[in-house]
């Protein structure tokens, strides 16, 4: 008996089975579900919004990131979440830039996946917030024509796009804030309201982040702190003053709560590495998404609440440094 | 007492891989032919290694002492096999080097019968005695990191012992040699167990068996004696449940502080085939020249528990098991998450070879390593708390002086880290490569 060409590795020789690229497309496949009934509501512009977000994350990650970085899927989450934080009516060409940007200077000048601070589909949301805030709140009716585009969709770039052709509705949020009227709490579960890409059906966020939770791709314990804290402040709110505060119920299943909660908030990348820290983050993109939505200028906190605790992380994770085996615990020797 | 109270009693954290045992863990054990020659490394305990005493031409019995110990933690080693001795040189080692060997040309006509080396009466003996009869027997622990008996019987008179633990856990994924130890001789392992307690002082035991092996657990419950205070605690089934700090956590609910020794919250723990071993000595009145080595894994053909003489090359080793599949890749000396991979078949078994693991092609695809994505999975998986991604992340850039801050001291090396990381980053090879080159930098200054 001859030795065959022998492997020689260090230890451990087993590895549990889900690798990076396994967590990334499962995330992927999750988001599926929930993009498609995107594309029903919103018809061919959710499509073409989808389209050119997701070709302006991928275009920086092949060029300037490592070979192969594309296939481990997580520019494609960037792509896909980004377009659905978007108005529907949103000119593509934005979509694309602001895609572009976010990996680009929110991941890539960092040196790419894991070492950016911010979600990077949130920077990109927040760049077109800040360079076109018009388009980013203008608000089509879902339904509709299939093929009846719900803005200047294919308005050129930087060509300024005339106020909108298509009918157009408040969200609820909006609708809460600037004239205080509610929305049905059970059209917000299941998700038939005006609003973007991705905030519409709470209970489809659910199930698929259930799912990510349950293979332990995603950290539950994340969107179970948000959602805590938001009903306990709103609730707080409501109960001393229920005319001017809205019920927590309709905070917690209004704007893009859900989508940032469960696909945002859990980007394993921008989050805590403890319990302890998850926990802490949680517990601050609630507060903040409150502190926003009761009294911020803006209807809809959810993407400044996240993007805000990202830049604490580093600090949570310092704060909730695991303490030592045997450092807690006075050891007491019987006899 | 909180360990029995709980049925799974266990620690915290751990990793769950798959148990594969079914290979061998109903295969009775037997006794391998002895090989045409037996090479014994000088180097084969934790401590000083030991020195050689015979010279090539020397005719050995079996039993005979070849090499000296050489200070108080070091132990001597015998003869496991009657011939002469052949060479006196440096051989493979299964830890990758190559070590100071004696080796023997096994006499084929030889019954391998031999005389007594040892007084095969034990209870006369005064707690001394008897550690001085287990020194010079060599007995080592058989549990992997073969630290010498006779020390961890012998703890500072100041320093009081009220338990001992011994470890039938078996925690490593395959091997099944202290589960059939406790199946096929449950009875040496209690009159060791009964030794021990004697040159302890001691007056109680608990016996840690994870709830995969049932059969053990009742084996050794139908001979507990009636006169001694020995217990059987059904632990849960987790990686690393038979590391000493966390089978002193789930048995007793005591943690070793960073640094310290079990002897310091007042346990000794010895594997069960150790002290299987303890009896075998005072039955047999043979110091240590074989031991239970399990055989499997999918590149073998027939898996099997077998009776190893000590020094017996992995090549004659195999062959009595018969032979390697096709496609067999790796070969690991222990179990595979903390066993060394061998780059020869002549590396020999040692006192401490728990068993040697044969992975296939399919078994050992080599997986490509991503960036880490903060995931934190390693964090839930270190058993001592320590945070493998900081770590990690020091080690990449050789920042060795911080990551002793971070108490690198602490990593036992378990590879709970690597085996969870989903970026498959080697992380507890990148912790072993900063350890040495701490010792490096320590030594030259």
């Amino acid at each position: 008996m001859s030795a065959p060409g022998l492997l020689v590795t260090a230890s451990p020789h087993l590895s549990a089975k889900a690798s990076t690229p396994t967590i990334m497309w499962n995330v992927i496949g999750s988001l599926v579900p929930i993009v498609i009934v995107s594309i029903y509501l919103f018809r061919i512009s959710a499509l073409l919004v989808l389209a050119a977000s997701v070709a302006g994350a991928l275009l920086p990650e092949r060029i300037w990131s490592r070979v192969g970085a594309v296939r481990d899927g997580s520019a494609l989450i960037t792509g896909i979440l980004l377009a659905l934080t978007l108005p529907p009516g949103i000119p593509i060409w934005m979509a694309f830039a602001g895609a572009f940007f976010g990996v680009a200077f929110g991941k890539l000048v960092f040196g790419g996946l894991g070492q950016n601070p911010f979600n990077p589909a949130l920077l990109g949301r927040a760049f077109l917030q800040a360079a076109f805030p018009v388009a980013l709140t203008t608000w089509p009716l879902p339904g509709g024509n299939w093929l009846a585009f719900k803005g200047d969709t294919l308005a050129l770039p930087l060509m300024s796009a005339n106020a909108p052709d298509a009918v157009t509705a408040a969200t609820p949020l909006g609708l809460m804030k600037f004239e205080h009227t509610s929305t049905s709490l059970f059209d917000l579960f299941l998700g038939f309201t005006g609003g973007t890409l991705g905030e519409t059906s709470a209970a489809l966020v659910l199930i698929c982040g259930g799912y990510l939770a349950w293979r332990r791709f995603l950290e539950w314990r994340i969107p179970a702190s948000i959602f805590a804290t938001v009903a306990l402040l709103s609730g707080l709110f409501f109960l001393i003053d229920p005319a001017r505060y809205p019920n927590p119920l309709f905070m917690l299943l209004s704007g893009g709560l859900m989508l940032g909660a469960v696909f945002m908030a859990t980007d394993m990348v921008t989050s805590p590495t403890t319990h302890k820290g998850c926990w802490i983050f949680g517990v601050g993109i609630g507060a903040l998404v409150v502190v926003i939505r009761l009294w911020g200028g803006l209807a809809e906190g959810v993407m400044y609440a996240i993007l805000l605790m990202n830049a604490l992380v580093p600090f949570i994770n310092r704060w909730t440094q695991p303490t030592l085996f045997g450092s807690r615990k006075k050891v007491d020797v019987a006899s | 007492m909180s360990s029995l109270s709980s049925l799974s009693a266990t620690f915290r954290h751990g990793v769950h891989p798959p148990e594969s045992k079914e290979l061998t863990s109903g295969v009775v054990v037997r006794r391998m032919p002895y090989p045409d020659e037996v090479v014994l490394p000088m180097r084969q305990h934790t401590g000083s290694p030991a020195e050689p005493i015979v010279r090539p031409g020397d005719q050995v019995e079996r039993g005979d002492k070849i090499a000296e110990a050489t200070g108080w933690v070091s132990v001597p080693i015998h003869a496991s096999a009657t011939g002469t001795v052949s060479a006196l040189d440096h051989w493979p080692h299964p830890d990758g080097s190559f070590a100071q060997s004696v080796r023997i040309d096994v006499d084929p006509f030889s019954a391998q019968d031999t005389r007594h080396r040892v007084l095969p009466v034990w209870s006369g003996l005064s707690p001394k005695e008897l550690v001085g009869a287990i020194r010079d027997a060599g007995l080592v622990g058989l549990g992997g990191a073969a630290f010498p008996t006779h020390v961890k019987l012998s703890p500072p008179e100041e320093q009081k012992i009220d338990v001992l633990l011994l470890n039938g856990c078996e925690c490593e994924p395959y091997l099944t040699t202290d589960h059939r130890t406790m199946v096929d001789f449950p009875e040496r392992v209690l009159l060791g167990t009964r030794i021990m307690m004697r040159c302890l002082g001691v007056k109680r035991c608990l016996i840690g068996i994870e709830k995969n092996k049932p059969d053990a657990i009742a084996a050794i419950e139908r001979g507990l004696p009636e006169d001694l205070d020995i217990a059987v605690a059904p632990l849960s089934v987790k990686y690393p449940q038979g590391a000493e700090k966390m089978l002193i956590k789930a048995l007793v609910d005591r943690e070793v502080p960073s640094g310290r020794l079990p002897m310091h919250v007042g346990a000794v723990v010895q594997n069960v085939a150790s002290v299987a071993t303890i009896a075998e000595v005072f039955e047999t009145g043979l110091p240590l020249l074989e031991r239970i080595v399990t055989v499997t894994g999918p590149g073998v053909v027939r898996p099997a528990n077998l009776i190893v003489p000590v020094g017996t090359k992995l090549r004659d080793l195999l062959e009595a098991c018969g032979g390697l599949v096709d496609d067999a890749r790796e070969i690991i000396s222990g179990g595979p998450m903390m066993g060394i991979a061998q780059k020869s078949l002549e590396a020999p078994v040692l006192k401490g070879t728990t068993g040697i693991v044969v992975l296939t092609e399919d078994e050992c695809k080599r997986r490509e390593t991503h960036p880490c994505i903060r995931c934190g999975h390693c964090l839930e998986a270190c058993p001592v708390y320590l945070n493998p991604q900081l770590l990690g992340s020091m080690a990449r850039v050789g920042r060795y002086s911080e990551m002793e801050e971070e108490h690198l001291a602490d990593c036992m090396l378990c590879g709970c880290c690597s085996y969870v990381c989903p970026s498959n980053i080697p992380l507890s090879q990148l912790f072993q490569l900063s350890k040495s080159a701490l010792q490096r930098k320590k030594r030259a200054t």
